[in-house]
């Protein structure tokens, strides 16, 4: 039982954890209908910032992770202005390929700076997250992860909600010459849901790395396990992001614990080919309906 | 003998059969018989070795991205699983002449007819899905077969592989690569000259019908599904018939190559060398395989000059680099790649001096 309870708790943390990374992608695929390849990449640049700020060059945790914060934000601008823009409108191949080619030159790069090594954070989670509950430890790290998860899923509901910039964002989702009609900067938001993206990756990177270490090729394949979490909440959908996410860690866990580790790292991919054959666009999708 | 056609200067076409024809002009024709009979009785004896074997190996990929162009440049479905078809070959080929004792006569065409199956089976989900989704249901598929090549010990031979008898083919041994590059050109030119017609032909141009509107195509009368599987096979087979050239001229096979990095490569090439064309297919194998040689043939250079500069350059990153750096720079100024390339090198020299 206790074997359980623990694989039901590494399963959640992990399952928080691919939902933080497919927030920022449902971001982007939710204002530009851009399906982001890159996203294991940004998530590593966050992770390997946030790593060379703290323990490289020793700032204090709280400014690290805010410079992190501004910088991964900056880049996710830069992104959009220098390779994205152009390719407005073009065809659906390109654009995938343009993300996959800017992932590969993300990956080259950090690789070339960082090799293939295991780094890790120092340590500053305190102390007392770590609880104890019978007979099983949920260490500090699982319950950082559920607490950042908490907070920005609450952030961005009411980003969405209430802000004017999120309102925009949620128009052009929803029909965008409406919005540009309607006096929407159209360009401004596919720009600004790029650098939220890219900040919500850079978070997803370092929590990614407070509880495993970073590794140049694990961090950036994680970027490729989102696919199968957003498919099976929906492309567009937040919600379906966290609950996907969800599903997918308990799978991948309860897989590894009780059938055999080899199909964990396959196992959400089966689910993936099985969930779109069955309802592509997932639990909480927009069903395009389209006879042919 | 016919007088030699001369190019007009326009388009005059007054009967289909003019618009489909390959060669506008005789020159095309004679030019081809040229470069045909420097590729076959120049090439293989002026080269060494080291050129030899990356001649061969532009051979078996430009196949393999002739049908990869068929399926994605063609009729627009997108295929991130292309790597692994070509692994599917390759350990198809190898199993039947190890286990089952085939020839390599036989093995090769098999083998390609097994992926193509294969192929089939993983395109089934093209029926309801189409762009982004059929995009993603293919990286699934990608991932699936690499765990089937490594796991499935007792057909692949997991992690360690297969080794493969040399081939022999009508009793001479094709263990050398000169005799080797016989064998694979003779393919290539054979499955080119196929997928050349192949665009000509009702299945062709219901696949490019298929491509520009699927709703149009289905209401002229095309049964999208069958033809949407059609190309998934017979590009699947183009990819295993390469598999198994690959697994015959490498010898000992194992899980590594056919991993994502291929699928990307593959489709690397075709975007560098123009969708829907299929010289384009052929000038983008010969630019990353070549881009391939230069960089790793440059870090080895580095490191022979100052082994302190050149161990912190490994060939993993800066290939990555590089070739995602093209990628992206193609798609940004040259989506039509290098095909529109030397089609606009053509036309210019055509024209001069009056080009424009």
């Amino acid at each position: 039982m206790e074997f359980f309870f623990q694989i039901v708790i590494t399963g959640l943390s992990l399952g928080f954890l691919y939902a933080l990374a497919a927030l920022g992608f449902v971001m982007i695929f939710k204002s530009s209908s851009v399906l982001n390849f890159a996203h294991g990449g940004l998530m590593a640049i966050g992770a390997f910032l946030f790593l060379v700020l703290s323990a490289w060059a020793r700032l204090p945790i709280w400014l690290a992770f805010l410079l992190t914060l501004i910088g991964s934000f900056s880049l996710g601008f830069i992104i959009e202005r220098f390779f994205l823009r152009p390719l407005i409108g073009e065809a659906l191949i390109e654009v995938i390929m343009l993300t996959l080619g800017l992932f590969y030159m993300i990956k080259g790069l950090l690789l070339f700076i960082f090799g293939g090594d295991l780094y890790s954070y120092p340590d500053f989670l305190p102390p007392v997250l770590t609880f104890h509950w019978g007979g099983i430890e949920v260490t500090g790290v699982y319950v950082a992860t559920f607490i950042i998860g908490l907070i920005f899923l609450g952030l961005f509901g009411f980003f969405f909600k209430y802000s004017s910039q999120g309102i925009y964002m949620r128009s052009v989702a929803d029909n965008q010459p409406a919005a540009m009609a309607l006096g929407v900067h159209v360009r401004r938001v596919f720009a600004l849901s790029w650098a939220i993206a890219a900040l919500v990756a850079a978070m997803s990177g370092i929590v990614l790395g407070i509880i495993n270490g970073i590794n140049v090729h694990e961090v950036s394949d994680i970027g490729l396990k989102v696919f199968p979490v957003v498919i099976l909440g929906g492309l567009d959908s937040i919600g379906g992001a966290v609950l996907g996410g969800i599903i997918i860690g308990l799978l991948e866990t309860f897989t590894g614990g009780y059938i055999s580790t080899g199909l964990r790292e396959v196992i959400p991919y089966i689910a993936l080919i099985i969930i779109l054959l069955i309802k592509p666009y997932g639990l909480f999708g927009l069903v395009e309906i389209e006879r042919v | 003998m016919r007088r030699l056609r001369f190019h007009p200067c326009g388009n005059f076409n007054e009967t289909y059969r003019e618009e489909l024809t390959i060669f506008e002009t005789d020159f095309g024709r004679l030019s081809l018989l040229v470069g045909l009979i420097l590729l076959f009785v120049v090439v293989p004896f002026i080269s060494n070795a080291y050129i030899l074997y990356i001649v061969n190996t532009i051979g078996i990929f430009a196949i393999a991205a002739i049908g990869l162009n068929l399926l994605i440049g063609y009729t627009g479905q997108i295929s991130l699983g292309h790597g692994a078809f070509f692994g599917v070959g390759a350990y198809s080929a190898a199993i039947l002449s190890t286990k089952a004792g085939f020839p390599f006569l036989i093995a090769v065409p098999l083998a390609g007819l097994i992926t193509a199956l294969v192929g089939m089976i993983f395109g089934t989900p093209s029926i309801r899905l189409k762009h982004l989704y059929l995009c993603i249901a293919t990286l699934a598929s990608q991932f699936i077969l690499e765990y089937i090549f490594v796991q499935w010990e007792g057909l692949t031979g997991g992690a360690a592989g297969i080794s493969i008898p040399a081939a022999n083919l009508f009793g001479i041994d094709l263990g050398s690569d000169r005799n080797f590059f016989f064998v694979i050109f003779f393919c290539f030119s054979l499955m080119t000259w196929m997928a050349v017609n192949l665009t000509r032909t009702r299945y062709g141009r219901a696949f490019i019908a298929i491509r520009d509107n699927d709703q149009a195509a289905e209401g002229m009368g095309i049964p999208i599904f069958i033809y949407k599987l059609l190309a998934f096979g017979i590009s699947s087979f183009y990819a295993g018939f390469a598999g198994a050239l690959f697994a015959y001229y490498m010898i000992s096979i194992t899980p590594e190559p056919f991993g994502i990095w291929l699928s990307i490569e593959y489709i690397a090439m075709i975007i560098i060398g123009g969708l829907g064309s299929i010289p384009g297919s052929v000038f983008g194998t010969v630019f990353i395989v070549v881009l391939s040689e230069v960089l790793s043939n440059v870090t080895q250079y580095l490191m022979n000059i100052s082994p302190s500069i050149g161990g912190a350059i490994t060939i993993a990153p800066l290939r990555e680099f590089v070739y995602g750096l093209a990628i992206v720079l193609f798609i940004i100024f040259e989506p039509k790649g290098l095909a529109e390339v030397w089609r606009i090198g053509r036309s210019s020299f055509r024209l001069w001096p009056f080009s424009y």
